[in-house]
């Protein structure tokens, strides 16, 4: 790990003109950028602690929800409110890491995750766009297993690793920056972006603005909606595919939905299409097979990993059915 | 069998050799290398090499990152680390983990270091009462924090009802992950008395006051892996704390 210089921000805007510095960083929970300062994936020269600036607060009514930037992962996940309305956020949240790593990891940070592609994690392989552009990309002919299926670029197979972000992309979130030329909002489906040829940027955050909070807009999911996560064992580990599903529901027939998959592609992969074709349908594992195949068109599998694109559709489906019988209310 | 002398790791890990070398029997004192040579002392002095080479000697990193010699320069800062009830004014490198600060420094060896990259739960701590891996912390960012290692859970001789129940249920084999395995379960019990749920909550749909389940502690507790396998009585440990706990 390179030395670095660490300094304490009390104040959004304090911390925003302290990041200016070359090299420097903000610092939440730590649970993603430490690992990879040890890994000398990240070498920043400055770390500014954002973790004492009091953005530690929820406030959840009936026309949305504000979460702080700060919020601990595990806070946000039992917060009496969010549990009740979003439980789709509480049990994605829970879905993720272990409980030491929930406590830690914070709002902002979870948002601002890196991804687990192996060849990004391991500066022992040279080619790695998002690592260094230009370079190449390792996982296009390499073990790509757990890689994207959709949305990438032949510069970039890797996926977005968050639970938190399927949901809130679900729920359609807001996500609340401040910086330099002031404040500004940026819905959830614009916050990530796709790998293009500029795999290196992960989101459209700019490297001296801050997160100061996610917006929810009024629950409209609480009574149906459902987290599914499919992975390698049963907890702490890394989604193959994941889906969050929620349901608007009059009886059988569907309002509206909220569907996003994670473990797939280089941001939460919301799909308006799936979304659309379930307003005014009945529930049924056809109606649901159906959104299944319009949420998972244009996939791409590539050497290891076209499993995904089925276990997607079957784990939509599954999520979908159990959001509609509403076993998580 | 030869050791590189201390004195050849550069300046920053100079306090954590001089630290260890003074915890180390008096007929070890002048030098690492001795014929009689202990387990414990070898355990420590490759503890600190490999410390040394996974904090990143300054070298090292300026090799690999080809920033400049002065982001090579290492940067301390003064701080306070109230370890189990008692406080400790330390001067750190601001790269020490808290693992590191713990073991190295304060020479609290109970907490463990496995993977040093919260996959294992190994170096698990409570941070003002909360369990956080402590190899992904930095010891800066714990300043003024209340840390409870597994040496500050017994009241002198006697146990504290999660460690006795790890022993009655004879709940570990070769003991490494154990420390982080009850600092993790005196947190899950605390943290369950306060309702919190897990994700086999909502998958079971009891997201009210969940019962302690096998489940759920099993889900409860998958942030410390133990290489033995010795699952099922650990499972039965935190079943019976939690049981005692509220009779």
């Amino acid at each position: 790990m390179n030395p670095f210089n660490y300094q304490r921000a009390t104040a959004p805007d304090q911390a925003v003109k302290a990041v200016s510095a070359s090299g420097a960083k903000f610092l939440g929970g730590g649970t993603n950028l430490v690992d990879l300062m040890k890994y000398n994936v990240e070498h920043p020269t400055t770390l500014i602690d954002v973790t004492h600036i009091p953005f530690d607060q929820i406030a959840v009514n009936s026309t949305n929800a504000v979460i702080g930037a700060g919020v601990r992962n595990s806070d946000l996940a039992n917060h009496e409110g969010i549990r009740t309305n979003y439980p789709l956020l509480s049990h994605a949240l829970l879905s993720g890491a272990s409980a030491q790593l929930r406590n830690m990891a914070t709002t902002g940070g979870n948002l601002m995750q890196r991804t687990r592609c192996y060849y990004f994690m391991d500066t022992a392989f040279p080619a790695c766009n998002k690592r260094t552009p230009g370079s190449g990309c390792a996982a296009i002919h390499g073990f790509n297993r757990i890689h994207a299926i959709l949305g990438a670029s032949n510069e970039c197979i890797a996926v977005n690793p968050s639970d938190m972000s399927v949901a809130l992309a679900a729920l359609d979130a807001t996500v609340h920056v401040t910086g330099p030329n002031g404040k500004r909002s940026i819905p959830i489906g614009d916050f990530h972006r796709l790998p293009g040829t500029t795999p290196q940027l992960d989101t459209n955050l700019k490297p001296d603005e801050l997160i100061t909070a996610v917006e929810l807009p009024a629950s409209k999911f609480a009574k149906h909606s459902y987290y599914l996560k499919v992975r390698d064992r049963q907890s702490y580990a890394f989604a193959l595919v994941s889906v969050a599903a929620g349901l608007e529901m009059d009886g059988n027939t569907i309002q509206s939905a909220g569907l996003a998959l994670g473990g797939v592609a280089h941001k939460p992969w919301r799909s308006p299409e799936a979304e659309k074709f379930l307003v005014g349908t009945i529930v049924s594992p056809d109606a649901f097979r159906k959104a299944a195949d319009l949420a998972v068109a244009g996939a791409v599998p590539r050497s290891d990993n076209a499993f995904k694109i089925e276990l997607a559709k079957q784990s939509i489906v599954r999520a979908l059915t159990l959001a509609a019988q509403g076993v998580q209310a | 069998m030869t050791f590189p002398a201390c004195t050849d790791i550069e300046n920053p890990l100079e306090d954590i050799s001089s630290t260890s070398q003074s915890e180390q029997p008096d007929s070890h004192k002048d030098s690492v290398v001795d014929t009689e040579f202990s387990r414990r002392t070898f355990v420590k002095t490759t503890g600190i090499l490999s410390a040394a080479l996974a904090t990143g000697l300054p070298q090292l990193a300026t090799a690999q990152d080809g920033h400049a010699a002065a982001a090579s320069t290492p940067h301390t800062m003064s701080l306070t680390l109230k370890v189990n009830g008692t406080s400790r004014a330390l001067t750190l490198d601001t790269r020490t983990t808290l693992l590191d600060a713990l073991r190295e420094t304060l020479a609290l060896t109970g907490s463990k270091k496995g993977c040093d990259h919260g996959q294992c739960g190994a170096c698990t701590v409570l941070v003002d009462g909360r369990r956080i891996n402590s190899c992904l912390t930095l010891a800066v960012t714990a300043d003024g924090a209340e840390i409870t290692t597994i040496e500050g859970l017994a009241k002198g001789d006697t146990l504290h009802p999660v460690q006795a129940a790890f022993f009655d249920h004879d709940a570990f084999q070769c003991g490494y992950c154990t420390p982080g395995q009850i600092c993790s379960a005196v947190a899950l019990l605390n943290e369950h008395k306060h309702g919190a749920l897990s994700a086999v909550s909502f998958e079971t749909g009891s997201t009210t006051k969940p019962e302690l389940t096998d489940n759920e502690i099993r889900e409860r507790m998958s942030g410390n892996i133990c290489r033995c396998a010795a699952y099922p009585n650990i499972v039965a440990a935190v079943r019976a704390a939690s049981k005692g706990a509220t009779a």
